[in-house]
């Protein structure tokens, strides 16, 4: 951990280079020619690079977990991983979006991004709820333009419109839930607001119903950003319509962002409510799981194969949100953080495989991938892995994140919650062995196909998440040690 | 520790080293992958002949042990640990053994695809030996789902014509119990603060409570693997749709993670809850033998039959197992080893007779013996030694095996003893029957005239494993040697709880 006294402006460091970068990916746009411009992902992801290795070096939370800029916002273990996990996220998204004519010359995709992944970080380490409210905007306004970004494709408008219509509802809802935990306890302040409840702040004591009304307004919003069931019915829509780097940048930063938000504001602002919160939690973690697993069964399109199955996933990660309201300790929000960091590998090799295989062939039929294998290996065994590491197989990384979830359930004396997840597991590994199936199709069966020609940006976006993936999972201890760490800072309250 | 100098990482290591020396090999170089794959495959079996020579039979404890902390999830370490006793020592030799024939008898048969053939089966060796050697819960169940994976490919992408379904089902049916199991390792660890083997064992008072939950889950996922009666189903499509390599290891090996995950985990974990479970278990596997010999007899397509053999003869394994006492359980791994050696040949066989005609329907065979003489010479020692007759390897297993369950006081009557043995006339009858059908009787089919006999490939194959199935036949006294003292260490942690309870 870095020293005690950072000063305000480095202690946002990356944030204040997200701004920079987007600033000068527009400055580039207006000034470099189309042929140049197809570049702006290299330079989107090298200067993402940048801006991580400097936060590394010189943003690094302090021991104890530290107010700034008023309050507005809280350096801790838990925003510094989170803000890298975005910062990764966005440089592989960049990447993946280069090379596709349809997006990448234009400077504003990339500025969007950032913007969005600025929002992002501030929604981290937000400690107010002002503060992130507007962060939750920041971040969700550039998602709504980049989902609809296709404007002639008539199905990524409508994932846009959809996309926003449900934000700007599932937003509305929660915002009163804001707006009632601040009547109530007269602060805006998430580290506060527990204390506001049983009247120390001055006010009168608040009935126990009504905090729980608040709570379950809020989660509205919360549940959305991290698309859990009942709040999933854009995810499908919105994935399949999207640009595809769209839809996994949605599936991975966007979900983790709301991930860390929830974890923060149940554990800081409801820790007299926690059990209400756990079983409300272990509810969505259910529903999702079941939604997901199921109705992806019978999902015939990649991309909305993909978004159930980030249903599902978003439902095993919940499954440690409710062991630490069952009582956890920092188990469950390390399992969770854990599982969030193999999942952002995975899945966004996932989505970058799909991205280059609509690109070159056209279609986002699962029975078009017949025979990919034979005429991209590569991103065959990159598809593979991912798809062997969403369903939970050793030794990638989403087997240990199960385990470690698991164990968090188990711990907490949440046995049953675990079952249902370990049921729902078989089911999930349905259809992900489907799609390898498909993959993986011998060749007299494929007629006449050429290889594919892959750009140089695509493979490495698919060789670095892939990579990660193994590395996530074999490596576990740094990555389980910084999750740990994320997870102690959100447990300690002052 | 010198970990350089411990046989067991080499055995466990070196088929991994060879795959990843086979995917740098170029595509187009069939023999080079081939002859890389070959050598890491018999380079392993040398590595298991070491472990062998340092292994010292007359202790049953775990020995050459290796124990490195690996990770830590919630202030418990997972070790990489690692350690041989008598019973998987035999289950290693096993593996090392069958894995470079089952390569060679792929050596014509896969033509497509070579080099993902042989990493995919070099990267299920690594597996395979490491679910036998693993002695961390968690490790070992990091292996056991390894293994499915490289199988899936394998039955799914060599496979025959309804591959994709069998690999399908093989591969859920083995996941719905080992997530299960998963499920019991994590709470067993979080209760004892240790996923280690040896420390588990010292402490499973602390989990005694929930032990018959356990031990279901548990032999749930062993019971899928073994496969015990009525969980059997996805057996018969897995090792019919496999190519011939693959069933021969499904065959071989892989069913023995079943049986040796119960003696290795089952028993001595839950003491009083294999007390309790030994008459049920007992009897399902009864019921193995019997339902397996009956379905087997009345098949018509050949590997169909000895799939279905397999069932049966697991059976006697887990029966030997559950009856629990030295002679019945130190029989089950003899006959584990056994039905390996006798069931992989029985697959070869099969396998090579399909490649000479394409069909695996006995009623396209019949009167070959004139024809092919060797290979009706062989098949029929193979044959033999399934059916368990004096002087073969399955006799001294399964004889064995009753005369050890006939007394058990954990099973209190004779009858399981006794219906299994009807078991053994019945698999005289559906092996012989099998063997008639092909080889013997007049020679109906114009087109079995120009079938070539053995070449001296398919002859090495079967070869090695015929000396070995009349070696434990004529002259067991090595293996028992190797196999009874583990036995006895084993049941001494079981039966004193067994006093405890009555």
């Amino acid at each position: 951990m870095g020293n005690g006294d950072i000063s305000p402006l480095t202690a946002v460091l990356p944030e204040l280079g997200l701004l920079a970068l987007a600033a000068i990916i527009l400055v580039l746009d207006l000034f470099w020619d189309r042929k140049a411009r197809a570049n702006l992902g290299w330079v989107t992801a090298g200067g993402l690079l940048l801006v991580a290795v400097l936060s590394v070096f010189m943003a690094q939370p302090p021991e104890t977990p530290t107010l700034i800029w008023g309050g507005m916002l809280r350096l801790d273990g838990a925003s510094f991983v989170f803000r890298m996990i975005f910062l990764a996220g966005a440089a592989i998204t960049a990447l993946m979006v280069s090379e596709n004519q349809r997006l990448s010359a234009q400077g504003e995709f990339y500025a969007l991004m950032l913007v969005s992944t600025l929002g992002m970080s501030l929604m981290a380490s937000a400690a107010d709820l002002v503060m992130l409210y507007l962060a939750i905007e920041t971040t969700s306004i550039p998602l709504y333009i980049l989902s609809g970004f296709l404007l002639r494709d008539q199905k990524s408008v409508e994932a846009g419109l959809k996309y926003l219509l449900y934000g700007a509802m599932t937003s509305a809802v929660m915002l009163y839930g804001f707006s009632l935990l601040y009547g109530f306890t007269g602060t805006t302040q998430i580290y506060d607001i527990a204390a506001g409840f049983s009247g120390q702040n001055g006010l009168p004591a608040v009935y126990p119903a009504a905090v729980i009304g608040a709570m379950l307004l809020v989660l509205v919003g919360f549940g959305f950003k991290v698309s859990a069931a009942p709040f999933h019915f854009w995810a499908p829509d919105v994935y399949e319509g999207a640009p595809t780097a769209v839809a996994g940048f949605l599936s991975t930063a966007s979900k983790a962002a709301g991930f860390v938000v929830l974890m923060r504001v149940l554990s800081a602002a409801f820790s007299d409510q926690a059990l209400v919160w756990s079983g409300v939690v272990a509810a969505l973690s259910i529903g999702s799981m079941v939604v997901g697993n199921f109705l992806a069964l019978a999902q015939k399109n990649i991309k909305r194969l993909l978004a159930y199955s980030s249903i599902a996933q978003a439902g095993y990660m919940l499954i440690g949100v409710a062991a630490a309201g069952a009582g956890g300790e920092s188990l469950p929000y390390t399992a969770t953080t854990y599982y969030l960091l193999a999942y952002l590998a995975t899945n966004l090799a996932a989505f970058g495989v799909v991205a280059a295989v609509s690109r070159l062939t056209g279609s986002e039929q699962i029975a078009d991938y017949r025979g990919l294998n034979q005429r991209a290996p590569g991103l065959s065994l990159a598809l593979a892995v991912a798809v062997l590491s969403l369903g939970g197989i050793p030794p990638f990384a989403g087997f240990f994140g199960k385990v470690v979830v698991f164990a968090s359930g188990i711990q907490a004396g949440l046995t049953w919650l675990v079952i249902i997840g370990i049921l729902n597991a078989v089911v999930g590994l349905y259809y992900y062995l489907t799609v390898l199936r498909v993959v993986y199709q011998r060749a007299e069966e494929v007629e006449g196909e050429t290889p594919l020609a892959i750009p140089a940006a695509w493979k490495t976006a698919a060789v670095l998440s892939a990579a990660g993936i193994v590395a996530i999972g074999v490596l576990f201890l740094p990555w389980y040690n910084l999750s740990m760490q994320a997870a102690s800072s959100l447990l300690t309250f002052r | 520790m010198n970990l350089s100098n411990n046989p067991l990482l080499w055995v466990t290591f070196l088929p991994l080293a060879g795959a990843l020396l086979v995917a740098l090999l170029p595509d187009a170089r069939r023999s080079w992958i081939r002859w890389t794959a070959m050598a890491a495959a018999l380079a392993t079996f040398a590595a298991s002949l070491w472990l062998l020579a340092g292994f010292d039979p007359s202790s049953g404890q775990m020995q050459m042990v290796i124990q490195v902390p690996w990770l830590r999830v919630a202030g418990i370490s997972i070790d990489f640990a690692l350690g041989v006793d008598g019973i998987t020592l035999l289950m290693v030799l096993l593996t090392a053994f069958l894995v470079p024939l089952a390569m060679l008898s792929a050596w014509s048969g896969v033509r497509e695809r070579v080099k993902g053939f042989m990493i995919l089966f070099l990267l299920l060796e690594t597996g395979l030996i490491g679910v036998f050697l693993a002695l961390d819960l968690v490790l070992f169940y990091i292996f056991w789902e390894f293994t499915l994976v490289p199988m899936y490919f394998l039955i799914g992408l060599w496979g025959y014509s309804r591959r994709i379904y069998a690999a399908l089902k093989f591969f859920i049916f083995t996941m719905f119990g080992s997530l299960l199991m998963l499920l019991a390792i994590i709470f067993m660890g979080l209760q004892a603060g240790t996923f280690n083997y040896t420390d588990l064992l010292a402490q499973r008072e602390l989990f005694a409570g929930a032990q018959l939950w356990l031990f279901f889950a548990f032999a749930l996922a062993f019971a899928i693997k073994v496969p015990m009666f009525p969980l059997h189903t996805w057996l018969p499509d897995a090792h019919v749709e496999a190519p011939t390599a693959g069933s021969v290891i499904l065959a071989g090996i892989m069913l023995k993670m079943g049986a040796y995950g119960f003696l290795r985990y089952n028993l001595p974990l839950f003491p009083e809850a294999t007390l309790r479970a030994a008459p049920w278990l007992a009897g399902l596997a009864v019921v193995g033998i019997l339902y397996g010999a009956a379905t087997a007899f009345a098949q018509k397509d050949a590997k169909r039959l000895v799939a279905y053999s397999s069932v049966s003869h697991l059976g006697f394994v887990m029966l030997g197992i559950f009856a629990l006492t030295q002679q019945s359980v130190a029989g089950g791994v003899l006959q584990m080893v056994n039905h390996g050696l006798s069931t992989g040949a029985l697959f070869l066989v099969v396998g090579m007779l399909y490649e000479r005609r394409h069909t695996r329907d006995m009623a396209a065979y019949g009167g070959i013996w004139k024809v092919v003489p060797v290979l009706g010479a062989l098949m029929l020692a193979v044959v033999l030694s399934s059916a368990a007759l004096p002087g073969t390897n399955g006799f001294v297993g399964e004889f064995t095996i009753l005369l050890g369950s006939f007394g058990a006081p954990a099973l209190g009557t004779p009858w399981f003893a006794g219906l299994a043995t009807v078991g053994v006339i019945l698999a005289a009858v559906y092996l012989l029957h099998l063997y008639e059908r092909l080889f013997l009787g007049p020679l109906t089919h114009e087109e079995n005239r120009q079938m070539p006999d053995l070449n001296l490939r398919e002859v090495l194959i079967l070869v090695p494993i015929l000396v070995m199935v009349f070696w434990i036949g004529l002259y067991p006294q090595p293996f028992l040697d190797l196999i009874n003292p583990s036995v006895e260490t084993l049941l001494q942690s079981v039966l004193p709880a067994a006093v405890a309870m009555h």
